[in-house]
């Protein structure tokens, strides 16, 4: 699934049996910091609630149908919920910059020391190799 | 789904038997502000569209959810013409 923003609607009186009363939505796809990324998609109002400016996430592919009343119909984008809220790790803000990894357990925050015998590499460092 | 422009249609005598029967249309597709965008697509028709017409169309596995196309090998359907669509309040495109 994917967050997005709707941005518009669209009308369309003639369109296939199962779809009748079921809203279309426009919607930018945005990434994890609400940056748009990638073109705009029409998608099915599956929740029946999602408004223009609204934030909400998409399902897309054949698994979007799955959202509708009628699932047996040709929809390959639908709004399946309405965003509250966005928690990232760095926070919640989505645009503060993500932070850098924790320090492994019994190491020291700032990573190894820059000179002296390297421990074997563990997991989670970026293999520094002995010097 | 995407919003396309029919362009043109597809006539083909030759083609797999599952096949037979549907109207195959040329969809240039359209982005948001009615800019013709991306490529063009061979579709499906499941509405009874015409050329010059606005569309609606659905790709993937998704363009066989219609009794035209199911369980035949399609991956772009025509869902729906399009009358009128609106971003911001504004409205961009009206039939």
């Amino acid at each position: 699934m994917q967050l997005g923003r709707v941005v518009g609607t669209v009308v369309a009186t003639v369109k296939v049996p199962g779809l009748t009363g079921v809203k279309l939505l426009v919607v930018q796809p945005l990434d994890r910091a609400l940056r748009p990324v990638g073109g705009q998609v029409v998608a099915a109002d599956a929740v029946h609630m999602a408004g223009p400016g609204e934030l909400v996430y998409v399902v897309a592919a054949r698994e979007a149908a799955q959202a509708m009343p009628d699932p047996f119909v040709p929809v390959d984008h639908a709004i399946v919920g309405i965003v509250d809220a966005v928690r990232t790790l760095a926070g919640d803000d989505p645009a503060a910059p993500r932070p850098s990894p924790p320090p492994a357990p019994g190491e020291p925050a700032g990573g190894p020391p820059a000179s002296g015998p390297t421990p074997l590499a563990r997991r989670g460092t970026r293999g520094r190799a002995p010097s | 789904m995407l919003l396309g422009r029919v362009t043109g249609t597809v006539v083909a005598s030759r083609k797999e038997p599952l096949i037979e029967g549907w109207k195959l249309l040329v969809v240039r597709q359209l982005d948001a502000e009615n800019r013709e965008a991306g490529g063009y697509v061979v579709a499906a028709d499941a509405v009874g569209a015409g050329v010059g017409e606005v569309v609606l169309y659905a790709t993937g596995s998704s363009a066989r959810n219609t009794e035209t196309t199911r369980d035949r090998p399609c991956d772009a359907v025509i869902m729906a013409i399009v009358d009128e669509w609106e971003i911001g309040g504004r409205e961009v495109y009206r039939k």
